[in-house]
């Protein structure tokens, strides 16, 4: 810790990290496998639960241990399998917000800033302390047990345990998932603040959607242990999803589709099903990821709505934007809960996807209704009790879908999924 | 003097205060030891990942169903004359350590060890492990971890353990008649007394120095649970 006398001389390094981490488990176990590297700055680790972003962040800050690889901010090898280093966790300058927090209980809010700081005389370490509880908005507090503060107070000190003692890289682990928008969003500008005097990168780790576009200057994607996609926040979120169970877990209709039209200027694309994937050969994981599309349709109608009326497979989805060519073949994911259901020719709606079809089924499900619609394809529609009341639904009755562009959920077709499936 | 068993009068004017003095002095030594030694050991025990640490964990666990006679016998053959480590103590001291106050101090260390290593480990197991994990990462070394974070939340525990062993060597007797026999000043205590005053028939002795003994212990535990229980009402926050 002697580098903490020195607040300013903080290289700007990038966190560079290549490992491999088998975790055994009943059963099978879980490998981690990554290659990434993180400039100054924030870099988005996004990802289901399960992703492994935790073991990631973990490994970065020396409480566990990888198998093989690096990890180096700029040229300091914090652990190096080929060079036998594992730098203990206390001499890592890693930062490391956990999603607990883990604020000490017995101690205040300004013991637990100070804990840090131990190296330093009485008076500097004070000094600092009360200058990172300022900045934070909680010098108020300092003489309040940790324990006794409320769910956003407690995100600030931690933060601020953490920043006062100038890491070299800050790893966050959801710090800020508890709390409401607006709170969120001010410790947001505050931590930008400091990011831009302490020029160190940040990982930040999350699973909402949102936060991916508010913070990310990069985006990793992981699933599985693995990183399925890196880039910015555009690139990565708007190009079809590496398809994976954990992804397909979501999705009650699942259709292969070619790609027909691209409309780079109205940010859409026209994709032809061709089939449906037979649900029962997938091997649904029972989460799904909370993360919706931002829905923002421009509403300038190129078809008409009711020209797919139900008379054979050509059924066209007009979908979000996504890296791919013409006739390439992807995989559409739809949430049944996503599909409003009309009695008559709905007129007059943003949502771009208007389909006539019949009622085949209708089930009860706990408190979901399940209608089945035959549309040239079958679509599971999920309703309430009211609305299936309401609607006087029964088998044969003519119905419309109505699908927003944004609730077509582009995925990568892949082979892999078979492989994932037999083994 | 009444020799009926049903109606035992008091002799207070006969207790062997001698015998109170040393069987305090003797407790307090040993739960100091135990504190000394038994948190090492409970740490070991609660965060070590050697596979073969449930084999300490009996080891440490055997004073509890053991007779003390075979803990007393075999402290009797390790530090008689005949062992190794025997020899070295009466090579330091000039004398052996069986019949010495220094015998019974490590007689009931060992006697007493479960009842202090055990409620420290429980409570260094319970303890939220990100917490250490935090520790570790704001740069403290180990042993910070543990006097700054580990042993401040485990105070419930530690005092549980010293106090539970404390109890323990006031009222042990087997492996203190074992190693240390009765001499009067050097070993002989409360147990011992009351044992002899029975043996010689002294009834109302025993008695009297019985219902100290007890009325003592129960005052002490009872504050031990007091106090924990208020150290939990102000901190039940703590995971």
């Amino acid at each position: 810790m002697s580098a903490i006398g020195k607040t300013d001389s903080v290289q700007a390094s990038a966190l560079a990290a290549r490992f491999r981490r088998r975790t055994p488990a009943l059963g099978s176990s879980f490998v981690l496998d990554v290659d990434f590297e993180a400039p100054p700055g924030f870099t988005i680790l996004f990802g289901a639960s399960g992703a492994g972003k935790t073991t990631l962040l973990d490994c970065v800050a020396g409480l566990l241990p990888p198998d093989l690889g690096r990890i180096a901010i700029g040229n300091r090898a914090l652990f190096d399998a080929s060079q036998h280093t594992n730098l203990p966790v206390a001499k890592r300058r890693v930062g490391y917000v956990f999603q607990t927090l883990a604020l000490f209980p017995h101690l205040t809010v300004e013991q637990n800033v100070e804990y840090g700081l131990d190296s330093l005389p009485q008076p500097e370490r004070r000094k600092r302390a009360a200058s990172i509880l300022d900045s934070f908005h909680i010098a108020h507090l300092a003489q309040r047990p940790a324990r006794e503060i409320s769910g956003g107070e407690s995100q600030r000190t931690a933060l601020a345990r953490t920043l006062v003692t100038d890491p070299s890289v800050l790893l966050l682990d959801e710090p800020l998932a508890a709390l409401d928008a607006a709170t969120k969003s001010k410790i947001i500008d505050d931590l930008r603040a400091w990011n831009r005097e302490h020029r160190i990168p940040i990982l930040y780790v999350t699973h909402s959607r949102e936060e991916v576009f508010a913070l990310g200057e990069r985006v990793i994607v992981l699933d599985s242990g693995r990183i399925v996609a890196q880039g910015t926040p555009h690139e990565v979120m708007t190009a079809p999803l590496q398809e994976t169970v954990a992804q397909l877990a979501g999705f009650e209709n699942i259709f292969d589709v070619t790609v027909d039209e691209i409309h780079p200027e109205r940010g859409t694309m026209v994709c032809r099903v061709v089939a449906a994937v037979a649900q029962d050969a997938l091997p649904f994981a029972d989460h799904s990821d909370g993360g919706k599309g931002t829905p923002s349709a421009a509403p300038t109608a190129h078809r008409d709505p009711r020209a797919s009326a139900p008379e054979g497979p050509a059924l066209s989805l007009e979908t979000p934007l996504v890296r791919a060519s013409l006739g390439s073949p992807l995989r559409v994911g739809i949430r049944a809960g996503d599909i409003l259901l009309a009695t008559s020719p709905p007129q007059g709606l943003s949502a771009r996807n208007i389909i006539g079809g019949v009622l085949i089924s209708i089930e009860l499900r706990d408190m979901i209704v399940s209608a089945k619609i035959n549309c040239g394809i079958e679509m599971d529609v999920h309703l309430t009790l009211a609305a299936r009341d309401s609607l006087q639904l029964a088998p044969g009755k003519e119905v419309w879908l109505v699908i927003k562009t944004h609730s077509c959920h582009l995925m990568q077709r892949s082979e892999l999924l078979s492989v994932r499936l037999s083994s | 003097m009444t020799h009926s068993y049903f109606f035992i009068t008091m002799g207070w004017q006969a207790l062997d205060w001698q015998a109170f003095w040393l069987t305090l002095q003797l407790a307090i030594a040993v739960s100091l030891a135990l504190l000394l030694l038994g948190l090492p050991i409970a740490y070991w025990i609660a965060f070590s990942r050697w596979r073969w640490k449930f084999l300490m964990e009996a080891v440490v666990a055997l004073p509890i169903v053991l007779p003390p006679t075979v803990l007393g016998f075999y402290l009797l053959v390790a530090l008689g004359p005949h062992s190794t480590l025997g020899r070295l103590w009466i090579s330091l001291t000039g004398h052996t350590l069986a019949f010495t106050f220094g015998g019974l101090v490590v007689g009931s260390i060992l006697y007493s060890l479960p009842f202090a290593v055990q409620p420290f480990a429980a409570s260094f197991s319970s303890l939220d492990r990100r917490l250490l994990a935090a520790s570790a990462t704001l740069g403290a070394s180990p042993l910070r971890t543990f006097l700054r974070v580990i042993v401040p939340l485990s105070l419930p525990g530690l005092v549980t353990g010293v106090a539970l062993s404390f109890a323990h060597t006031l009222g042990e007797f087997g492996v203190v008649l074992m190693v240390g026999g009765n001499i009067p000043g050097v070993t002989r205590t409360v147990s011992i007394d009351i044992f002899d005053r029975v043996q010689s028939s002294d009834y109302s002795g025993a008695n009297a120095t019985a219902l100290l003994l007890m009325v003592f212990c129960f005052a002490l535990l009872a504050l031990v649970y007091g106090v924990n229980r208020k150290v939990w009402m102000i901190g039940p926050t703590q995971k």
